[in-house]
């Protein structure tokens, strides 16, 4: 496969407005002729299809919730970075952008990431003129926040309901442009194959999730704004019908998937409580800005407090570990996520957790000294409120406890500089495509990035492709043969599932699928573990196509064929995932391969070797995916070992 | 624990429901109330039965998505939480419990406890929205917001959409929904060009969906789960005032 990522030329700072200036646009009167589709309403969703209703295209835009506003993006808590520099503080959309790449651990496109970096101030001004009450501080100013792997405060926020409220006001652009006509919404409706005509992305095939009905839709050009993978883990911070179904459609028709195994696991999430547990609970990032991260110095004072014999509130300051402050003295608490979850893994592998063992905790004894309850309740409250529903315990008065668990995705379709996949035609947007955060995800820029994607770059980028696309007249599925036919092969799908007639429920085997990429393409990876992750996938495949059990029947609402259809994405994907982080013999960001660190533990990257895009092409039912690299080069910046130290 | 759970099941829209009984044994305090949905579909489907369907995905109490009537309180016997935040501690062994789908005539039940609340997708849809093109916007410290109209604004914008408010009500009004959304955008400088248009569109469009007339019972408020405060009703009321006194 050949990749043309279609940089611009010219410096860094000038790529994106030479870019706009000499791309072809669509005129006024032709847009209305034009087909637009939209998988997903989240930030990148809802933000896209607006604005392209908004420049008068005819859009199509699919959900599988009932609502809109019901996507993923709404549970984001902590903020949204922009390079403003409000607060004075040396912030630049070069710094922003520096801070990315960095953050990313060098493995991100520079022209991608400074296009982000100089787009994000536009949007902060966009969700303000919508009414996203952001915080302002007493003067009516908006206020900002810390995030990790920062020293500027850039972070925007909505107390801990950020994404709620970006959503909300890009579910209102949205409504609006329904209301005028430009879109037509179709909810609880799933996207279950890509339809290509003549190798052109053309359209989709749906199923009605109430009714079980399938249909497909035509559509000049379809953009996948589906979000993230990361419930091929099961247990993660995901919302239970996040899935990877749609991408793992497009993969299958050939789309290149870039850095699978590049997955974030967010190091302050509300531990595992039992066997029955069905998902995971983040306690945003905002909240190391006040909170501090410490465990027993002492095994036999983790043993006590493990079998609560001695309360936490008692261990005297000179035996708590702050090992985050005392590892990264320049970042401590604020180091980047990747970081922050291995360092917390070390302490409770060597013995040192608390609660279950798989816990260490995020005290916010000292801020609440400092700053009074008031204001700690008035940042986190809502945060607090949540932990102590599920927990039982005040966070005020006794420390929380916190474990890692996966929360994003940095992986996902291979997108050009256009935010076009390698099928000509269909472009894919926010956490669904790979494009801008490398290995590793900087807090508050996946808000960041699905805006930008949807507001301000594919709404342009788009029509560069539409323009060609002038003398393709509106195809009329009932008479398109390829339509029907992708219908029929999404149906004799569906039968087979249906015809397996086995013992197990989806959600059992999902689990086992879940425990063998936590334990073996986790936190911490190593060749022999891969290998035998990637037998342990085979098996639980071969256990699922031989033993699933889905009750009812296929044409009407059916839950267990909805999630089985997913599963079965998940249990290819998650092969994928274990052969990329196999085949990358470093460590970087979120990608830790044990055999590739430091005298110290720290990772060790190997830039000869891999900085470049993994971009993996599918060959056909069991044949293996074929690497395509996509070098990486930094024209710009200068390359260097992540230091969060001094 | 052990329980006793009392359910509504209901094929199809058009269906006939009725409740069925099952018993569950074993079950932690410590799981949430959906997981505990969850052991029971297992148990059904590994029996070759249909499952239970009920609405959900965010499962942390802020997509709205989870909505389920619980020994006859919306959200269940909790405060200030959804049906996904509610922990079987909250009951005792033995019990038996009451579960329905919101009943209220905007929302007509699917199937089992899913109900379709795009009624209110709708009113928003009529104006629930600040008319601003992508791109057109000023610089956001171009307008100040005093902090406490901001909190306030943003108290309003709370709301989550799971439509306790509605099932709750013995009129089925949606008055403290559509009244969340005016409050919130009327708070702020952005909304105000539209603002008494935008209340008189929704409310409208609430009226024509069939749901009921607000007596000021406060229940709603009570349910909320994310606490928006009837105060916006009244906020509601006089923008609505105005814009019967302009027209
Ligand atoms: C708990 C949590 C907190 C977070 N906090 C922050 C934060 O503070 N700051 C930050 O920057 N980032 C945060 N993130 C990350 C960020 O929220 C997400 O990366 C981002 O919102 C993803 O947006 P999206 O539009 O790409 O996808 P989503 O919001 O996940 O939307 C996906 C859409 O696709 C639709 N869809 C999916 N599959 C199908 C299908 N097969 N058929 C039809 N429709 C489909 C869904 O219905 C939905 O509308 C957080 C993430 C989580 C999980
Ligand atoms: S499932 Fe999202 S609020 Fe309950």
């Amino acid at each position: 496969m050949k990749l043309n990522a279609k940089i611009p030329s010219g410096p860094l700072t000038e790529k994106w407005s030479l870019y706009k200036s000499a791309q072809n646009l669509v005129n006024p009167a032709n847009k209305r002729k034009f087909d637009i589709i939209v998988v997903g309403t989240g930030l990148a969703g809802a933000s896209a299809a607006a604005s392209l209703g908004e420049l008068g295209f005819k859009v199509k835009n699919f959900c599988y919730q009932d609502s809109p506003r019901r996507a993923h993006s709404i549970a984001a808590q902590g903020g949204i970075n922009a390079a403003k520099n409000y607060q004075n503080d040396g912030d630049s959309i070069y710094r922003l952008f520096y801070d990315t790449i960095k953050g990313g651990d060098y493995r991100a496109r520079e022209a991608n990431v400074y296009r982000l970096a100089e787009v994000s101030n536009q949007i902060i001004d966009q969700c303000v003129g919508q009414g996203v009450p952001f915080a302002r501080d007493y003067g009516g100013y908006l206020d900002n926040r810390s995030f990790g792997g920062a020293l500027v405060s850039r972070t925007f926020y909505a107390r801990g309901q950020t994404g709620q409220q970006l959503l909300l006001g890009a579910y209102g652009a949205l409504n609006r442009q329904i209301a005028a006509g430009n879109i037509k919404l179709y909810n609880r409706t799933e996207m279950m194959d890509i339809i290509l005509v003549d190798g052109i992305a053309r359209g989709i095939v749906t199923r009605n999730l109430e009714t079980g009905e399938l249909e497909s839709h035509f559509g000049h050009a379809v953009v996948l704004a589906t979000g993230g993978y990361g419930n091929v883990y099961f247990l993660s911070t995901n919302a239970m019908g996040s899935n990877a179904s749609a991408i793992w459609k497009a993969y299958k028709k050939g789309a290149a998937f870039a850095n699978p195994a590049f997955v974030q696991i967010h190091p302050t999430c509300i531990p595992v409580h039992g066997a029955s547990q069905s998902k995971l609970t983040l306690m945003s990032e905002s909240l190391r800005n006040d909170g501090r991260i410490w465990v027993p110095k002492e095994k036999e004072d983790a043993e006590k407090i493990r079998t609560g014999k001695l309360k936490p509130t008692d261990l005297p300051e000179e035996k708590r570990d702050y090992y985050l402050e005392r590892r990264y003295p320049a970042f401590g608490n604020l180091v980047p996520r990747d970081v922050a979850s291995r360092a917390a893994k070390e302490r409770c592998d060597a013995g040192y957790g608390v609660g279950s063992g798989q816990a260490v905790y995020l005290d916010f004894k000292d801020a609440l000294n400092r700053l009074g309850k008031n204001v700690i309740e008035e940042r986190y409250g809502n945060l607090f409120q949540m932990y102590e529903k599920i927990v039982d315990e005040n966070p005020y008065q006794t420390p929380m406890m916190i474990y890692p668990a996966i929360h994003y995705t940095m992986g996902g379709l291979w997108v050009d500089y256009e935010l076009m996949t390698t099928i000509p035609g269909l472009f894919s947007i926010g956490e669904a495509n790979f494009s801008d955060h490398g290995a590793n995800r900087l807090g508050a820029s996946a808000l960041m990035q699905g805006l930008a994607d949807g507001y301000f770059v594919l709404p342009f980028t788009i029509q560069n492709y539409l323009a060609g696309q002038l003398s393709v007249a509106r195809m009329d599925p009932a008479k398109q043969p390829e339509f029907g036919q992708a219908i029929e092969s999404v149906r004799e799908w569906n039968d087979k599932l249906m015809g397996i007639k086995g013992t197990r429920t989806v959600d059992s085997i999902h689990k086992e699928l879940g425990l063998a990429m936590w334990d073996h393409v986790g936190m911490g990876r190593n060749r022999a573990g891969l290998e035998e992750g990637i037998e342990k996938i085979r098996k639980v495949r071969e256990l699922f196509w031989s033993e699933v059990r889905i009750p009812g029947t296929a044409n009407a609402m059916n839950i267990e064929l909805e999630k089985a259809n997913r599963v079965a994405d998940f249990l290819e994907l998650g092969e994928l995932i274990a052969k990329d982080a196999l085949h990358r013999e470093e460590s970087c960001g979120g990608h830790f391969r044990e055999e590739h660190a430091m005298s110290d533990g720290e990772a060790k990257r190997d830039d000869e070797h891999f900085k470049y895009v993994g971009a993996w092409e599918y060959k056909g039912p069991g044949q293996e995916p074929e690497l395509t690299r996509e070098p990486l080069d930094y024209e710009f910046i200068q390359v260097k070992t992540r230091n969060y130290k001094e | 624990m052990d329980l006793t759970l009392k359910i509504w099941r209901q094929d199809n829209r058009k269906a006939k429901g009725r409740f069925e009984i099952y018993t569950l044994k074993n079950i932690s305090p410590d799981s949430s109330f959906l997981e505990m949905l969850d052991v029971l579909n297992e148990q059904l489907v590994s029996g070759g039965q249909e499952p239970v369907v009920f609405d959900h995905d965010c499962r942390e109490g802020i997509c709205g998505t989870c909505s389920l009537y619980i020994n006859g309180r919306a959200h269940g016997p909790d405060d200030d939480i959804t049906t996904c935040q509610l922990h079987m501690r909250k009951f005792r062994d033995g019990d038996t419990i009451v579960i329905e789908p919101w009943r209220a005539g905007g929302f007509p039940v699917i199937k089992d406890l899913m109900v379709d609340r795009t009624a209110f997708d709708q009113i928003l849809q009529a104006g629930g929205f600040i008319s601003v093109n992508t791109g057109s916007a000023r610089d956001g410290n171009g307008i100040l917001i005093p902090k406490h109209k901001a909190d306030e604004a943003m108290d309003a914008a709370a709301c989550i959409g799971c439509g306790a408010c509605v099932a709750t009500c013995k009129n089925s009004s949606a008055m403290l929904f559509v009244a969340g959304k005016v409050s919130h955008l009327a708070l702020l400088p952005q909304g105000r060009p539209e603002a008494v248009r935008r209340a008189k569109a929704m409310v409208a469009k609430m009226d024509e969906l069939g749901f009921g007339a607000c007596t000021n019972t406060g229940a709603c408020e009570v349910e909320c789960p994310k606490g928006v405060s009837i105060e916006h009703i009244a906020r509601l009321n006089r923008e609505f005032l105005l814009a019967n006194l302009k027209s």
